[in-house]
């Protein structure tokens, strides 16, 4: 159908530093991500540009602030355009997104700032636990003890048992993410970790240990796109968006059909793959949702980059680190460059940005034309998949 | 209808309560809904008639939880697994087993109807759990 004309152009994009950022509010920290936005496009002057904002974030307990969209309108001074919040849990500015996408396909805003922000490290872990379990079932998940590194502790046990996938697999994912991560100077952890430091680090929800974990991170993320004919005007070196999937399933994960995979996942990469008419062996560098070592491994499997039950193989096999086939995570992914929830999708973006303009430094993979960011909401029950190309 | 207790969340846990593990059974489809909903999501009709559902199964996976949310701490760690009732249909649930290196994907495992014990206003709910069989 669109056969991989662009939906919309990214012709600016910033990202605050991810990391513990005391004394930040949240709305100081998607400031701080707008800023380098608005001067990496000088030609643009927001106030009289951008036409709406969207705003992906997922939890009001934290701060106990709520109405997001507003108030990051306020803090980058925007106010008086309408300003949309999105929550899908994790997923929320990946579906931020999409609704900015629809946006500017629609013709109702040429210019849209689209991003996403969460402030969690003030909390302790218990509070954190608490409330990022929210995006999962109430009455029956959450009642009977579920944990988010439960759920997907489940997932990783019941895909252990069927594809013989091991607990090693998933700490090469952790090793790899932190190597990547060494090479991110706004990453959270900077810094390597051996096979063994992963596999002895304390059980959070078996099989997932402390390294399978991605980090409680302040930070945010933010893009601005713009209809495709209008990218010109603003810049030299821009993203076209080339496709778009978004899907949902089953809030508990208990009804899914498979536990070994994310089937909104596979659909929205499905949409994506159709829209932008490529296929997934086409695609140079990725950005996944690794909020558990064991996602990663299965979202390998659901963009198709390998084979059902293959993602364990995969990894061994060096494919998705820097230099390999498809290298996954650039970023050091939600692992080591840090999780702040509703920042994530578009901060997926960010990266993937930085990859395909050639700004990506020490971390760049070489010519790198074709990209796909996988964000996903809860234990699944929302995905978003959005393939890029080089402006 | 009226007769009928409505097929809801709320309702499944005063079941519980009462030990009886009871689904909602659509009447035009014949879909079987555990937990009941109000609304059929295959075919839209809100008529159902109660069955109740055989409280044995086997376990489909499961997690032992170290980090628990605040409510929880002081049972961690714990079991928790998803289980494929007899019927089919599927519960999450806290698996109590004194031994861990018993648990094992596929494991018959029966379910312990728990009364509600709360004194908080919302919700007012039992647990339930699942032992070996």
């Amino acid at each position: 159908m669109l056969n991989g004309k662009p939906l919309a152009s990214i012709v600016s994009a910033g990202l605050s530093k991810f990391g513990k950022l005391e004394g930040l509010y949240a709305r100081e920290i998607f400031a701080d991500a707008a800023k380098e936005a608005f001067d990496r496009c000088p030609k643009m002057d927001p106030k009289n540009d951008i036409q709406a904002m969207y705003v992906g974030h997922m939890g009001e307990s934290y701060e106990h602030q709520g109405h997001t969209g507003a108030t990051m309108a306020d803090w980058v001074g925007l106010e008086h355009i309408p300003a949309t919040r999105t929550e899908a849990a994790c997923a929320s500015s990946g579906v931020a997104l999409r609704t900015a996408i629809c946006a500017v396909r629609s013709g109702l805003s040429d210019v849209v700032l689209v991003g996403g922000v969460e402030k969690m490290t003030h909390r302790s872990t218990p509070e954190v636990t608490e409330y990022l379990a929210m995006a999962s079932d109430f009455p029956f998940e959450q009642w009977n003890g579920m944990t988010f590194p439960g759920l997907y502790a489940l997932m990783a046990t019941a895909h252990m048992h069927q594809y013989g996938t091991t607990e090693n697999h998933l700490a090469m994912i952790s090793v790899k993410n932190h190597y990547h991560g060494s090479l991110n100077p706004k990453a959270h952890m900077q810094k390597e970790i051996t096979l063994e430091t992963a596999l002895s680090s304390r059980v959070i929800a078996w099989p997932l240990k402390l390294y399978d974990c991605s980090l409680i991170t302040d930070g945010a993320s933010c893009l601005i796109l713009t209809k495709p004919e209008l990218a010109r005007k603003f810049t030299d070196t821009w993203v076209d968006i080339i496709g778009s999937g978004q899907a949902s399933d089953t809030i508990g994960l208990y009804e899914r059909k498979s536990l070994t995979s994310v089937a909104a996942a596979k659909i929205a990469a499905k949409q994506a793959y159709e829209m932008a008419n490529i296929k997934p062996e086409q695609v140079d560098v990725a950005e996944v949702h690794d909020c558990f070592t064991i996602a990663e491994l299965i979202a390998y499997e659901d963009l198709s980059f390998c084979g059902t039950g293959k993602g364990g193989v995969l990894v061994e096999q060096g494919e998705t680190k820097l230099g390999g086939r498809i290298p996954v995570n650039t970023s050091g992914g939600l692992k080591a460059k840090g999780h702040p929830v509703g920042a994530t999708g578009t901060g997926q973006a960010y990266e993937t940005y930085l990859q395909l303009t050639g700004q990506a430094g020490k971390r760049q993979v070489k010519d790198a034309e074709i990209s796909v960011t996988h964000n996903v909401g809860g234990s699944g029950a929302t995905a978003t998949v959005h393939v890029y190309r080089r402006g | 209808m009226s007769d009928k207790a409505p097929f809801t969340m709320e309702q499944f846990y005063k079941n519980i309560n009462q030990g009886k593990l009871m689904a909602g059974k659509c009447i035009k489809c014949g879909k079987i809904h555990l937990p009941p909903r109000p609304l059929c999501d295959n075919c839209y009709c809100k008529d159902f008639e109660w069955i109740e559902v055989a409280s044995r199964g086997k376990l489909l996976t499961y997690t032992v939880i170290h980090i628990a949310p605040t409510q929880f701490q002081s049972m961690a760690p714990y079991v928790v697994g998803i289980v494929q009732l007899e019927n089919g249909s599927r519960l999450p649930g806290m698996i109590k087993c004194g031994d861990l290196a018993q648990i094992k994907i596929g494991m018959n495992l029966t379910m312990d109807f728990g009364t509600c014990q709360t004194t908080q206003t919302w919700p007012q709910w039992p647990r339930y759990n699942f032992k070996p069989a």
